[in-house]
C-alpha cells in the first residue's frame, strides 16, 4: 500500500473506516436523545403586556396554523419536525443496511443518503426564526420575545444528525455488488 | 464521458478519478467546458469545468467578501409598533442568545451565517488567485482547499434566508417591518454563494493546484 495519506489534499486514506458505522450511530444516538427536549422544552418564550406565554416548536407551528399561516406552519412542522424525525429513521436504515445487506437497490440507497445529506441543514431555519425573532421583538414591556432552552437542544439536535451522516461511509452502499456479481461457485454460501 | 469498465494497471494516477461518493473508478477524459463527466453508478458528477470560471469564482468570493462585511455594517431589519421601534443588525441577530448555556447557540448562529461564508470566500481565493494568474500555487492552498470543501455544509446563508421569510410573516401579524439596506445584501450574498458552488468544478481545482 505504501504511503496512506493522499498525495493531493493530505487526508488519511482508509479503504473502508471500520469505525465509520460506530461513529455514525454514537452522533445519531446524540441528536436522538437531543431531539427529545429540543421538543418538550419551550422554543420562545413571550411577553406582551398582558400575558406572559412559552412556546414549543409544535405548539408555535400549531398556532400559527390557527391564526390563517398555514404557509409558514407547514414549512416550521416540515423543516423541524418531518425532517429531522426521516432522518433518524433513514440513517438508521442506511447504517443497518451497510451490516446486513437490503433489499432496495444500492442506486436507491444512494439517493436516499444524497437527500439526507442534503436536507439535514436546513432544520436549522427555526434556529434562525428565534434568533430573528429574539433580536427584533424587544419593544420593552409592550411585547418581547425571548429564546428558550428548546433552541440549544434543537440547534445540537440538528449538528449531531448531521456529524452523523458524516460519519456514515456511503461507499459501504456498494459493497455488496460487487459480491452479487460473482460467478456462483465464488458465491459465499451463506 | 468517463470510461467505466477498462483495467486500470496500465494508467497513470493522475489520469484515473474515483467516484467520491461510491468508489467507482473511471479513467479521467478531457470534458469540454459546459459538459459534465457523470458517475454511471451513482450519478455523482466527477468533472465539470467551465469557461473562464476561475475568474468568475474569484469574482464571487470577492463579492461575498464585501456583501458580509457590508451586512454588518447597515441596518437588517427594523419593526414599528403602536409608536415604539426596534432595529436590529445581522450581529444583533447573530448574537441575540443570552449568556449561559445558550451562548453556545449564538456562536453556532455566528458562524453559520457569517463566519464561515467569510472564511470559505477567503480559502478560495488563497487558493484560486495565483493559479488564476499563472503564478505557482501557495504552499497551503491543498490544504486550504480541503478545508473550504469540509466546511461547505456548515455554511448557511441560504437556510438563514428562508428563516428570514418565515420570521418576516410571524412579524408581520404583530409590527410593521421595514427591510434594511444589510437584509439586501444579505439576500444578493446568497445568490453569489449558490453560484459560486455551481461554478466550482472539484477536479480541475484539485488537478490545478497540484500540478506545479
Amino acid at each position: 500500500m505504501g504511503t496512506a495519506t493522499c498525495g493531493r489534499c493530505g487526508s488519511r486514506l482508509v479503504s473502508r473506516d471500520p469505525k465509520s458505522l460506530g461513529r455514525a450511530w454514537a452522533w445519531w444516538l446524540a441528536g436522538v436523545l437531543a431531539y427529545i427536549p429540543a421538543n418538550l422544552w419551550p422554543m420562545l418564550r413571550t411577553r406582551t403586556l398582558w400575558q406572559e406565554e412559552s412556546s414549543t416548536i409544535i405548539g408555535g407551528a400549531l398556532e400559527l396554523w390557527r391564526y390563517g399561516n398555514m404557509g409558514i406552519s407547514v414549512i416550521i412542522l416540515v423543516a423541524s419536525v418531518g425532517i429531522p424525525l426521516a432522518k433518524f429513521f433513514a440513517i438508521a436504515y442506511l447504517a443497518l443496511s451497510a451490516r446486513n445487506g437490503a433489499r432496495a437497490s444500492p442506486g436507491v440507497r444512494m439517493r436516499l443518503y444524497e437527500v439526507v445529506e442534503y436536507i439535514g441543514r436546513w432544520s436549522m431555519i427555526d434556529v434562525f426564526v428565534v434568533a430573528i425573532l429574539a433580536s427584533l421583538v424587544q419593544l420593552n414591556v409592550v411585547a418581547r420575545i425571548d429564546p428558550g432552552p428548546a433552541s440549544l437542544a434543537f440547534a445540537l439536535s440538528v449538528i449531531f444528525t448531521m456529524l452523523s451522516a458524516q460519519a456514515f461511509d456511503p461507499r459501504m452502499i456498494w459493497d455488496g455488488i460487487e459480491a452479487e456479481a460473482r460467478p456462483p461457485r465464488d458465491a459465499p454460501s451463506a | 464521458m468517463a470510461d467505466g469498465t477498462s483495467i486500470f494497471a496500465d494508467a497513470a494516477l493522475e489520469d484515473l478519478v474515483a467516484c467520491p461518493e461510491c468508489d467507482a473508478i473511471y479513467r479521467a477524459a478531457d470534458v469540454p467546458s459546459g459538459a459534465r463527466a457523470v458517475c454511471s453508478r451513482c450519478h455523482t458528477v466527477l468533472i465539470a469545468p467551465r469557461q473562464r470560471a476561475g475568474m468568475a469564482i474569484i469574482s464571487l468570493a470577492l463579492a461575498a467578501i464585501v456583501l458580509v462585511v457590508g451586512a454588518l455594517w447597515f441596518p437588517f431589519l427594523r419593526i414599528d409598533a403602536r409608536g415604539l421601534w426596534q432595529e436590529a443588525s445581522l450581529w444583533d441577530v447573530a448574537t441575540s442568545f443570552p449568556d449561559g448555556p445558550l451562548l453556545f447557540v449564538s456562536v453556532a448562529v455566528t458562524a453559520a451565517i457569517l463566519v464561515l461564508p467569510l472564511l470559505r470566500a477567503a480559502l478560495i481565493l488563497y487558493t484560486l488567485v495565483p493559479v488564476v494568474f499563472d503564478r505557482p500555487p501557495r504552499p497551503q492552498a491543498r490544504r486550504a482547499f480541503a478545508w473550504s470543501e469540509r466546511l461547505r455544509p456548515w455554511s448557511m446563508a441560504e437556510v438563514f434566508a428562508i428563516g428570514c421569510a418565515v420570521s418576516l410573516v410571524k412579524i408581520a401579524d404583530l409590527a410593521t417591518v421595514s427591510l434594511g439596506p444589510a437584509f439586501w445584501m444579505f439576500a444578493a450574498l446568497v445568490v453569489v454563494t449558490v453560484a459560486q458552488d455551481q461554478l466550482v468544478c472539484r477536479w480541475s481545482v484539485w488537478r490545478s493546484i497540484t500540478r506545479a
